[in-house]
Order: structure tokens, then sequence, then C-alpha cells
């Protein structure tokens, strides 16, 4: 074990994959010389050369196309995407492409490509650097995406996402990069996709979060112990797979669901997971299932904590949903 | 296949092609014009099925042959090809199995793809054919991925990816282009350019008077190719492939050849396409060219013309018939191969 902060985690997990298999290589803006822009990178090019760890031209759709086409070779690429902000140019890629590419070839050409993403807001960074749109990839078929939330998870999940035989987002919460830091096992230990964590069991109501939107739940479990309200949360790690197991056995437990996520509410994963507990745990519920949500407006910047959930608003939800039964 | 026409000869003396082309020059051409044939007479089949009904979609390729043809045959084993809409004959060439690419015509349980694409789309991974979608242009920076990991993994394969004039105006091309420039990659990009993207011509795809041009932009090679000659058609590329399979670095050619059908059959090219078009495009009939050059010169008899055509239709035609008595793929395919393996539930049928 080693005491690490969550792009620590990523950096040394890239390392020791890199190490173990020739085949994995990584590219992106500015991960090379530099290490990326948040370091997760950093001394990759020095250990592994500029062949594997490639700086490319700044052109997403170029990144992840080139990935898809090493990936049909045989490559483990790992592609950066410096803030998810600017994965757009690539959603071509990603949706119509790389998504699709072994259903389309009726299995003949997997494409098993891994995409690492800063994401998510409460850094000061506007409009375009704290988007939390994991739903648009959510909603197509052919993708994994997976979100740590602590150093561990960061590093089981991404030898799980290098292991994988499928494509994955693998969305970092870079708002807690380096605030809080967590024993790591040094060896190769994986999380497998779609299993939830239950970071603290409780009876009363459950707070579903994940990323750095975890974290936060946790505490405002702690505050409603205080007051006598039991929390359980639960931390999704891999929104697809969804560990419906978890989510449903938890509601059937406690009665009571709160959602949280940073994403705008509309169309959100919040709405997802909210239908999948109506369809399946309906009979178990003792409140309507509340969202603490980011709004649905494009992401600000003077107001970024009057927009971000926090452990206040997590409360008040989860007062008000104990309250209504 | 002999045609009333006159058609544009193709301006080589005996002595010249041998020296383009090497020793074997005459057989090669014979074994182009046959693949020609083949692929001339699968479009007239389809096309008649399709009025019919009994075909969904066709991207068909006429006036394409030569290029395809030439590049079936001027790359090796080791070499991708990523195709555009209408390169499906080079597949065959490098050996996918004509009833194969059939049962994908018609989305049949034998689709090697299991009817997942639509017709036209075939994938043959045996002969490193890529799958493709029907987004215009993203091959392009996928062949520069797949071509760095062959200069990575130091393998003799090349990598040549297609596109039409339209795919020029995508944000891959610039981006595959630039990259391929950037990390010299051995791919040879092949501009297939048919002067229409359905109804646009390209003096409203670009405002430069030749697409290989562009090359200039990337440091990248570019260059002009008569794509109704097969002959000039295969020099271009073995050549190309020879450079890049060298480390020379990634080549642009630009074919230049004629669309002689609609985009495909739901379009009505007389609203766009001067009215003259086909008779231009009949003069310059890549496998008439061919042809002719082969009987003026003495090295294909009538009798053989005929027998070969003869033994086109007759493949197509099994090949059909086998295809048509295929039933469709089974309704638990349509789950399968979204992922690896189903580890969790997913909407679907029953699910």
């Amino acid at each position: 074990m080693t005491e690490l902060n969550l792009v620590q985690a990523i950096n040394r997990t890239l390392r020791d994959a890199m190490r173990q298999d020739p085949n994995i290589l990584l590219l992106g803006e500015d991960i090379g010389v530099n290490g990326g822009v948040f370091r997760a990178t950093e001394g990759l090019f020095k250990e592994f050369g500029a062949d594997r760890v490639i700086d490319t031209p700044l052109s997403e759709t170029g990144i992840v196309g080139a990935a898809i086409g090493m990936a049909l070779y045989g490559l483990k690429p790992v592609a950066e995407i410096q803030f998810l902000d600017f994965i757009y140019p690539a959603f071509d890629q990603i949706v119509s492409e790389l998504a699709k590419f072994r259903y389309r070839s009726g299995g003949q050409y997997p494409a098993h490509v891994v995409i690492r993403s800063p994401y998510g807001g409460g850094i000061k960074g506007g409009l375009y650097h704290s988007q939390s749109t994991e739903a648009y990839f959510c909603h197509t078929a052919g993708i994994k995406v997976v979100v740590p939330s602590t150093p561990a998870d960061a590093r089981g999940l991404l030898f799980s996402a290098i292991d994988d035989e499928d494509p994955v987002l693998f969305l970092e919460p870079k708002r807690i990069y380096r605030s809080l830091t967590g024993e790591v096992p040094d060896g190769t230990h994986r999380v497998p996709f779609g299993r939830a964590r239950i970071v603290r069991e409780g009876s009363d109501v459950t707070l579903f979060a994940y990323g750095a939107m975890a974290p936060l739940a946790a505490e405002a479990a702690e505050t409603l112990s205080r007051d006598g309200v039991s929390a359980e949360v639960v931390d999704l790690r891999s929104l697809v797979p969804l560990d419906e197991a978890t989510c449903i056995a938890s509601v059937e437990k406690t009665g009571r669901a709160v959602i949280v996520h940073e994403a705008a509410r509309f169309c959100g994963f919040g709405a997802e997971l909210a239908a999948v507990l109506a369809e399946k745990a309906l009979y178990s519920l003792k409140a309507p299932i509340v969202r603490v949500t980011g709004f649905d407006t494009p992401f600000p910047y003077a107001l970024e904590n009057l927009y971000l959930p926090n452990a206040e608003r997590i409360v008040h939800a989860a007062r008000n949903a104990v309250r209504a039964s | 296949m002999t045609s009333p026409n006159p058609v544009e000869p193709l301006p080589y003396e005996t002595a010249a092609v041998e020296e383009t082309l090497g020793p074997g020059w005459a057989e090669l051409l014979r074994t182009a014009y046959r693949w020609m044939v083949l692929g001339r007479t699968i479009d007239a089949h389809l096309q008649v099925l399709q009025r019919q009904g009994r075909l969904d979609f066709l991207g068909a390729a006429p006036g394409h042959e030569a290029v395809n043809v030439a590049a079936g045959l001027a790359s090796t084993r080791e070499d991708w090809v990523f195709p555009g809409l209408r390169e499906q004959l080079i597949a065959l060439v490098r050996g996918h199995a004509l009833p194969s690419y059939v049962h994908h015509l018609f989305s049949d349980a034998k689709d090697p793809a299991v009817g997942r694409n639509v017709p036209g789309h075939p994938t043959a991974r045996e002969v490193h054919y890529v799958s493709m979608s029907s987004v215009i242009g993203t091959q392009l920076t996928q062949a520069v991925g797949l071509a760095y990991a062959q200069k990575l993994k130091a393998d003799t394969g090349a990598t040549l990816v297609f596109f039409g004039d339209g795919a020029t105006s995508s944000n891959d091309f610039h981006a595959g282009l630039n990259f391929a420039g950037v990390f010299q990659v051995p791919v040879v990009f092949c501009c297939v350019n048919n002067q229409w993207a359905i109804s646009l011509p390209v003096s409203r795809q670009t405002a430069v008077a030749s697409l290989a041009s562009k090359a200039a932009a990337y440091g990248l090679p570019g260059r002009q190719v008569d794509g109704t000659d097969f002959i000039a058609s295969y020099r271009a590329l073995a050549d190309a492939l020879k450079q890049a399979r060298k480390g020379e670095g990634p080549v642009l050619l630009e074919f230049i050849l004629y669309r002689m059908t609609p985009p495909s059959e739901i379009e009505d090219p007389v609203r766009y396409q001067p009215a003259d078009w086909m008779v231009r495009a009949a003069r310059l009939d890549p496998v008439v060219r061919l042809l002719s050059w082969l009987q003026v010169h003495g090295r294909l008899t009538d009798e053989e013309r005929d027998r070969w055509q003869a033994d086109a239709d007759h493949e197509v035609r099994a090949a059909i018939e086998l295809a048509e008595g295929t039933p469709p793929p089974p309704a638990e395919s349509v789950t399968e191969d979204v992922y690896a393996s189903r580890p969790y539930a997913s909407a679907g049928p029953g699910g």
C-alpha cells in the first residue's frame, strides 16, 4: 500500500500497465514532454519514449480516430482528452465509430480504446473546463463509462479499463485529483466494472453519487447521522454497466433515494437511475426519488458554487425525503 | 462488353507498358481485366435486383473498377484497406469470397457481419478489409492510427485508405493528413474523385483546382492519376505503397474518374448533372479502355472476352441464388456483439 492522491494513482497505474504490456501506448495533447496539463502522464515520456507516449497535434478527432486504428491492429491505446469539454470534435469517432465497430463488423473488428478525460467543476474552470456530460456517452450502446472517486478505485478501474475488450470512457474527477489521498494497493488489483461500492451503510435513505460527488455524499451522510438520520452512500463507480442489483437492494432496504450528480438534471444520468428504481423498486419506496444536480443551464463561471451540488443541498434533500413519510 | 462508343484509347505502346509494369505485365493486365469484368457484372446484376425491389441499397461502382482492381492487385497480404463507399471490389480481389459478399448484400444469416450494416458496407477481416460506417471521412484518421501501429511493430505492411472527393471537406481529412505528415506513417491516401458528392460537383466542394494539391498543406506529396487508366492507377499505387513501406512517408493520390451511376439508386442525377455526362463518362469507361487496349495489342481474344463475361455472369447468378435462399439473421443476434459479452441487463427483445 502507498498513500497517493487520485492523479498520482492514475500516473502510477499507467506506468505499471505499460511496464507489463508493450502494446499499451498513450496519445494526447501535451501528455509527452510536458507530462499532461494535470501531470497524469508525468515521467512516462522519459521512461517509455516518444513512440509510446505520443504528443499529438491539437485534434481530438485525430486522437480518437488514430487510437481506433491502433486498436484494430492489436495495440492497446489509452487516449487522453485534455478536458471532457473538448471531446466533441471526437464525438463522431466515439459514437459513430468506436462504439459500433464490433457490432457492425459482426464481431470481426472489436476496437478496444480507453479514453481518459478529466471532467467536472469546482476548479474555477468556467464553461469549457468544468462540464460533466457523461450522459451523452452513457446513451450510446457499445461503450462503457466508469468514474472513480478514490485513488484506490482509480487504479483498480483503470487496470480493468485497460484489460477490458470494449471501448471505455474513463472519467477523472479533476476537482479531487489532489484534494484527497488514500491507501492504494501496489499490486495489480482490479476493480471490476458494474460493481457499485457501498461507502457507508445506512437504513433511512440511500445517497447515490459518483466521482467528485461521492465524497460530498459521504460528508452529507455524516451530517445526517448527527441528526439521527441513517444514510447509506452508494458510489456507482461504473455508469455503464450499471450495478442495478446493488442500487435496487439498497433502496429496498432504505425506502428512499437521493441521486446526486453535478451534471445538468434534464436527461442526466440520474434520470436513468431514477427510472430503474421506479421500474424495479417502486413498491419499496416510501418517498419520491429526489435528484440533487447541476442546473439546466450552461456551466457558470462566477457562480459555480451555486451551480454545483454541495453537502448542504444533499442533506436538505435527504431530510425532505425522510420527512415525506 | 464491346461498346459502340469510341473510347479514349490508353496511350501506351507495348514497350512502354512493359517498362511501366515490369515482367509479367501481360498476365497482370489480363487478370485485371477479368476482375474488372466481375466488378462490372456484379453491379449490373445488382442494379436489376435493386430496381425489382429485391435489394435495398447499393453503392454501385461502375467507373471505379480500374482503381479498385489496381489497389487489390498492387497491395500485399500484409497491407490493410480502409474503404469508402465504392471499394468493395478491392475486398474480392484481395481474396474475400464472392458468395460472402453477396450474402452481405442480402443481409442474410450468412453475411459475415450478420446483417448489421447496410448493403455495400462489407467487412472482411481475413483480407484486412476494415469495417466502414456511413459517416464521411472518419476512416482517414483511423487509417493513420493503424499505419502508426504497423510502423511501431516494424511490420512490412502499409495502409490504403479510400475516400471520395466530398470527404476532402471533412474534419478527418484534415486531421488524418496532418497526423500522417507529423508521424510519417506508411499510409497511402486514395482520394477517388468521381467528380460528384451526391449532387455537388467538386467546384462547390473546394476552391482549389486539384485535390491532390491539398497534400502540400500537410507536407506530403500529392499526385493526380487518371483513375480510368488501369496501368497508370496500378503504377501509382504500387509506387506509393513501396514508398510507404520503405518508410519514406505518406502520399495523397487523387484518382480522377467518372461516376457512371446515380450516387445511390434513390437519387436522380438528371437534376444536377450535365446532359452529356454519361456520354463523356462512357468515353473514359475504365473497363472498355483496358479491353480495347488488350484487343488492339493482341492480348485478349474475342472468345476469351465472351467466356470471361459468361463466367462472371454465372458466378454472380449462383451467388445471388444462394443468398436469396438464405434466411435472415436470427433474432437473438440483434443484441450480440454490442460488447464482448453481456454481463448485465440491457434493452432488447425479451430483456
